[in-house]
């Protein structure tokens, strides 16, 4: 039984950039062991783990991917002592000048993003945000043992810890999508005291940030019957427009949209109703910005969801979440793949319920 | 110079203790205008090792250590001040679910705030100033720096009794060590604190010592200024920290180069003031100074003259004047979440100042400015 907190906080802590998720890989690992009967990892190093179902062979299979891949920087350049820097993923330049971060050097170097000064920028850089090729990264160390320990292409990682926030609020970076991991980790245990039909295969996809490689890739290789993004969306804070966000503390949000099957997110939201679990439909008009992305056309296509849990200050290091969203996401999601049994593939049309 | 040189072989020294004590005192939050939670600190270090503490009207921490050697008359009256406030954030207005606006105290970079974790009010209550997630925003958007009215801070959806209007907040920035280099914030001017706080512990008994923990230097340099009033020294020694940009610059004339505008370099010692937009440094102080350095092997640099200012600005004004000059240690990245500096630094500037004030006598003060 994994303890939420404690697991997200390890989460938290662990670097794992899109394309090299190794080391968080290796934290979900152990907590899915003892919850699935297989565990297997893609070429392109998403974790695959599998809860066989009750149904008689051959069991249809439903496919919950949440992508494990953080965001952070690159190293290009060392110039005195510092590092230049390019983005993995999506950063706005103007959250980094500041932030602790740490440099996977030939050694783990802790360092902090710097602004330099505006007379030692190039005219064009000194006035309002500084761009991100303007940045630098200082690791308190001379330049001599920078140049030992430091290469181009070596990653950084954020290194805030998380932060425990009122009502069971939790901020940190990689909230994004590790709150989604918790929540499937959370799911496969509730699974272990539910009889379901089906085979589920879980996965904790690798460069969505990036590419979507690792959903996609993972959705051939095993051929579910039905996919389901986990995935966070944007929490209503200050600024942020009214009708594209999404309360925190309040549930998950259902998708719905080209990436989305209708007739699958009547069925999430008919369980949804009957349980009595808060939630809240998003409108996804176009790319979803999830997985579901890549799963919907995997092969031969398939029936895809998104589900996804609100996050506050996405893609910066203190992104907020509300933990009972995470709780209510994971029993959604348990609740459903309860609910499917053998001839649900044969009753799922494209028309969507209301 | 008249020098012990017994006394300066065996000359006190930054060692683990004192780093303890720098963490603490950097780990604590005193914006300016509420500076308790380091005087708390302070009054603990100094009171065994004072003839006298007093806490004046405004909060500074006025300490006199009195000298043993030669007679009253014919020791100095020194002051050194050292800054216990920092730069911050005051909590302005509840906006219910834990949001609340906020307003900087001192001088801080809007665009340092962004995405940045806080502590709030006596107790540390955590909080984060967040940010609209680069996906809803244009890029457009991305090229205007975010104002301070479009940040909050957020404690999470719910309101806690411990958070309110008129709390201070900082940066939550633990102090770390990185290799050669300490990281913190609040290093102005915690380096002061700490550096008075030993040379009251080891006084020169040459001098008649008189420590002044300012507040509100941040906003004016309001604590000094009466502090230098009661103390009516005979000279005056600001302890700060100073910014360094050596950092490398995207302009330069020829490759080689270097940048001009460093201010100070770390690696390059205790950083002496000659000008800077409040204090012309007294030449005299100036002189003992480098002098000490040189005599004892001290690395040092001259802070480049130009803008900025300490607690001298005020002490010089003081009454009918006050022989002034500032000494800082240098940092780089002053008045952000995380400063960076080298401990040979700090170990230097104690050891100038400690040789510095056992080898003042009257004969400095005795020319014609």
């Amino acid at each position: 039984m994994t303890e939420l907190i404690t697991f997200l906080n390890s989460l938290l802590t662990s670097p794992g950039l899109s394309g090299h998720e190794g080391p968080i890989r290796e934290l979900i690992e152990p907590a899915w062991r003892p919850v699935t009967d297989e565990i297997s990892i893609s070429r392109l190093g998403s974790l695959h783990g599998l809860k066989k179902g009750s149904a008689p062979e051959p069991r249809p299979t439903i496919l919950i991917a949440a992508h494990m891949d953080a965001i952070g920087l690159m190293v290009t350049s060392i110039a005195d002592g510092f590092l230049r820097v390019t983005e993995v993923g999506g950063l706005d330049a103007r959250v980094l000048p500041g932030q602790l971060v740490t440099v996977h050097g030939r050694q783990d170097l802790p360092g902090v993003i710097v602004q330099p000064p505006a007379h030692l920028l190039p005219e064009g850089a000194r006035k309002g945000p500084v761009p991100l090729n303007n940045l630098l990264v200082d690791t308190g160390l001379r330049p001599q043992r920078v140049k030992n320990l430091v290469r181009t292409g070596d990653l950084i990682s954020f290194a805030q810890e998380p932060i425990q926030l009122q009502a069971d609020t939790l901020a940190g970076h990689s909230l994004d999508n590790r709150a989604s991991v918790a929540a499937l980790t959370l799911c496969l245990d509730e699974l272990q005291k539910r009889n379901h039909a089906w085979d589920v295969w879980a996965v904790a996809t690798a460069q969505e940030e990036e590419t979507l490689g690792g959903a996609r890739t993972s959705a051939f290789q095993l051929r579910p019957q039905l996919a389901v993004a986990v995935d966070v969306t944007w929490g209503k804070s200050t600024g942020t427009p009214d009708h594209k966000t999404f309360p925190l503390g309040k549930g998950p949000t259902l998708g719905l949209g080209p990436n989305i099957h209708p007739g699958l997110h009547s069925s999430f939201k008919e369980v949804a109703d009957n349980l009595e679990i808060p939630y809240a439909i998003e409108v996804m008009p176009r790319h979803s910005g999830t997985d579901a992305y890549s799963l919907q056309v995997a092969a031969e296509g398939i029936p895809t969801m998104v589900v996804s849990i609100p996050l506050r200050y996405m893609h910066t290091p203190v992104e907020v979440v509300a933990l009972k969203d995470i709780r209510r996401t994971a029993h959604l999601l348990s609740e459903f793949i309860a609910h499917l049994d053998s001839d649900y593939m044969e009753k799922l049309t494209l028309e969507e319920q209301t | 110079m008249s020098t012990d040189s017994t006394k300066i072989n065996n000359q006190p020294k930054i060692g683990a203790t004192q780093i303890r004590l720098l963490k603490q005192l950097c780990n604590a939050c005193a914006v300016s205008g509420d500076e308790g939670e380091v005087r708390t600190i302070v009054l603990e270090e100094v009171r065994a090792h004072a003839d006298d503490v007093q806490v004046d009207a405004l909060g500074n921490v006025l300490v006199t250590k009195v000298g043993r050697s030669s007679s009253r008359k014919k020791r100095l009256r020194v002051m050194l001040a050292a800054h216990m406030d920092e730069v911050g954030f005051m909590i302005t207005s509840d906006e219910g679910n834990g949001i609340f606006r906020f307003e900087t105290v001192g001088g801080l970079d809007v665009r340092q705030l962004v995405g940045k974790p806080v502590w709030i009010g006596h107790d540390h209550i955590p909080g984060v100033i967040g940010a609209k997630p680069i996906h809803l925003t244009t890029a457009n958007e991305r090229k205007r720096t975010i104002e301070i009215d479009s940040l909050r801070i957020d404690i999470g959806i719910e309101a806690n009794p411990k958070v309110k209007i008129g709390d201070r907040a900082t940066f939550a920035t633990a102090f770390a060590r990185m290799g050669p280099s300490i990281r913190a914030k609040a290093l102005d001017d915690r380096f002061g604190v700490t550096t008075l706080i030993e040379l009251i512990k080891h006084a020169p008994e040459n001098i008649d010592l008189l420590a002044a923990f300012t507040v509100q230097e941040e906003v004016g340099l309001r604590g000094a200024q009466v502090a230098a009033h009661a103390f009516n020294p005979d000279l005056g020694i600001a302890l700060d920290s100073t910014p360094a940009y050596d950092l490398p610059s995207w302009e330069r004339d020829h490759e080689t180069e270097e940048n001009a505008n460093y201010n100070t370099h770390l690696d390059s010692g205790p950083a002496i003031y000659l000008a800077d937009s409040a204090t012309l440094a007294d030449p005299r102080l100036v002189r003992h100074l480098v002098e000490a350095a040189e005599t004892a092997k001290i690395p040092f640099q001259f802070r480049q003259p130009g803008g900025g200012g300490t607690d001298a600005g005020a002490i010089h004004r003081a009454r009918a004047g006050v022989p002034s000059v500032s000494v800082s240690t240098p940092s780089r990245y002053l008045h952000t979440a995380a400063g960076i500096a080298r401990l040979s630094d700090w170990k230097n500037t104690f050891a100038l100042l400690y040789i510095a004030l056992s080898t003042l006598t009257s004969n400095v003060l005795s020319s014609e400015r």
